[in-house]
């Protein structure tokens, strides 16, 4: 839907909560201003092309993104040779599944996925079929989880790659990457994981979990949109990838272009900071995440948390609210930045994919929130979301049919509804 | 997401937001939409069985701020006609007082689709009703 909103405007309420309020950090986060700082020399002083071996500018450039591959490398247990940056996460996930899938074409033809990946991912997926390769999407559990049997069962002599995400964007349910990656090294398959929103979250350590690739974004960890890196082991195996650009041959090969360097450069300082802060970060966003739960779920019956709550991302929270629609809960608490599963939300009109594939409802898809926490989110805001929350819900129970036919005892999957009007 | 000021309105401050007895001889009931589909309306109608005239109306929406302002401005707009009156809304009445988006016509559908129900249910009791008259005479 068109907005012509160019500005943000902010205020203050009483209590001095800048009003709206951001948790919806598994969509983007803000820039930490640290990495803020270290990006800015390298715009007009430090401009240099890190590719240029003759001169200072070239030298200066080279020097700050070999410390930013270290940086990042560091976070996951890896070396500085085995990072190659990208400009972000699709292409990160593009770059490992096609250039896996091209590289690997004689030995095999089969890739395995799950239902609930990215779009990144599930769409290269559908070209790759298209192309002659053979896919197989692994359902989830209730809990979100894949179930590590199925995983063994669409294991064939033909499989060359498995693609499982290790922390879901929606409900930020982990998956047992470990031992997957166990699995793949026993069978000689390669194993790649988008790590976007578990990467400085939750530890990753590549050679402990048998990561083979795994994609990652700045913008999710507090640095800049438009830069991200790819992880490629380089030996036990050595994993070689067809480039998707050809050109100078920057990123030994796979990945040619100019460095963005201050991205590249913020991208470094956000993962260092993560390495530093991410442990304590964790337990402070599990506090205000469970805090949050607690005063929505405290004061409101018929809530229920989508996937499970063990296996799950600190900072994430995902609620159904039945019998209240999540545009219109959105619309309530229009001062708070979340998202919602309803299909009033999204570009096709379709409920979450993601909530349908653990099994729930449509109805419930409809009626969910996505909570995401995150760095500077504070105990007075998580109170103040949970206000407006439990208020607006109340609110719309008022005026649902659906609450007011419940209370009456009727049960809702018995009632035989109207056929849907024309244009839907 | 834009809203339109009308559909914040109707949102904020709903119009006739309630039930009535859906087993009284003069009161219409039309439950339309299905909660898979995320929007389920209920409008009601109480009729003066002499006049035909429409002399009150709830509704209860599940659904986006455009489906609880279109069923919202229904409730209006129905209020005062007579049953005839009130079949001759047009959804695209609806869209263009609550300047709908395209995504969001179906709101509207909705909404003509729940006066029509609600009248056809008050029809279907009066011909329930006299027939159950004559059958006692």
């Amino acid at each position: 839907m068109g907005t012509e909103v160019n500005e943000m405007e902010f205020t203050t309420t009483a209590n001095g909560i800048r009003l709206p309020i951001y948790m919806d950090n598994h969509a983007t986060t803000p820039m930490d201003p640290r990495v803020l700082e270290e990006m800015l020399p390298y715009f007009v002083e430090k401009f240099g092309n890190s590719a240029s071996r003759n001169h200072p500018f070239g030298w200066v450039a080279e020097a700050a993104v070999e410390t930013a591959r270290e940086r990042i490398a560091k976070l996951i247990g890896a070396t500085a040779k085995e990072i190659i940056f990208t400009s972000g996460a699709t292409e990160s996930n593009n770059l490992a599944i096609k250039g896996v899938a091209e590289m690997y074409r004689e030995k095999g033809n089969h890739i395995i996925t799950e239902v609930t990946e990215h779009k990144a991912v599930l769409d290269t997926c559908k070209r790759l079929e298209k192309y002659g390769y053979r896919v197989t999407y692994l359902p989830v559990q209730k809990d979100g989880l894949i179930d590590l049997e199925d995983l063994k069962r669409a294991m064939d002599d033909k499989t060359i790659l498995v693609s499982i995400m290790a922390a879901n964007n929606e409900i930020g349910i982990l998956q047992p990457i470990e031992e997957i990656g166990k699995l793949c090294h026993e069978r000689g398959v390669l194993f790649h994981t988008d790590a976007v929103q578990a990467v400085g979250k939750v530890p990753i350590d590549v050679n402990k979990m048998n990561i083979d690739l795994a994609s990652i974004t700045a913008h999710k960890i507090y640095g800049p949109k438009g830069v991200g890196a790819l992880y490629v082991r380089r030996k036990n195996p050595r994993v070689q990838l067809s480039p998707l650009i050809d050109g100078g041959g920057h990123e030994r090969g796979m990945r040619s272009g100019t460095l963005n360097v201050p991205g590249i450069v913020g991208l470094g300082k956000a993962c260092a900071i993560a390495s530093e802060e991410m442990a304590k970060e964790a337990c402070k966003l599990a506090g205000l995440r469970n805090r949050l739960r607690d005063r929505i779920m405290g004061r409101l019956d018929e809530t229920y948390i989508n996937g499970s709550m063990e296996h799950r991302l600190p900072g994430n929270l995902n609620i159904s609210f039945a019998y209240v629609e999540g545009e219109s809960l959105l619309m309530g608490i229009n001062d708070i930045a979340v998202s919602s599963g309803s299909a009033c939300t999204s570009a096709t009109l379709e409920p979450s994919y993601v909530l349908k594939a653990l099994g729930t409802g449509d109805d419930l898809a409809h009626s969910s929130i996505r909570f995401g926490l995150g760095r500077f989110n504070t105990e007075a805001e998580v109170d103040y979301v949970a206000d407006r929350l439990v208020d607006t819900v109340t609110r719309l129970r008022e005026l649902s049919p659906l609450y007011e036919m419940a209370k009456e005892g009727i049960d809702l999957k018995s009632v035989k509804w109207a056929a849907e009007p024309a244009g839907h | 997401m834009a809203y339109s000021d009308k559909v914040l309105d109707h949102y904020s401050n709903p119009r006739n937001v309630g039930s009535m007895d859906k087993a009284s001889t003069d009161v219409g009931t039309g439950l339309v939409g299905a909660p898979e589909c995320g929007d389920v309306m209920k409008l009601q109608i109480k009729v003066n069985p002499l006049t035909n005239v429409i002399e009150d109306a709830k509704f209860k929406t599940f659904g986006c701020g455009s489906a609880i302002a279109s069923s919202s401005l229904a409730t209006e707009w129905v209020k005062g006609k007579t049953i005839d009156e009130a079949l001759q809304i047009k959804n695209t009445e609806i869209v263009k007082e609550l300047a709908l988006p395209p995504v969001k016509i179906h709101c509207s559908v909705l909404a003509e689709d729940a006066i029509r129900a609600a009248i056809g249910d008050w029809k279907k009791k009066q011909g329930v009703g006299v027939t159950a008259e004559m059958a006692a005479k």
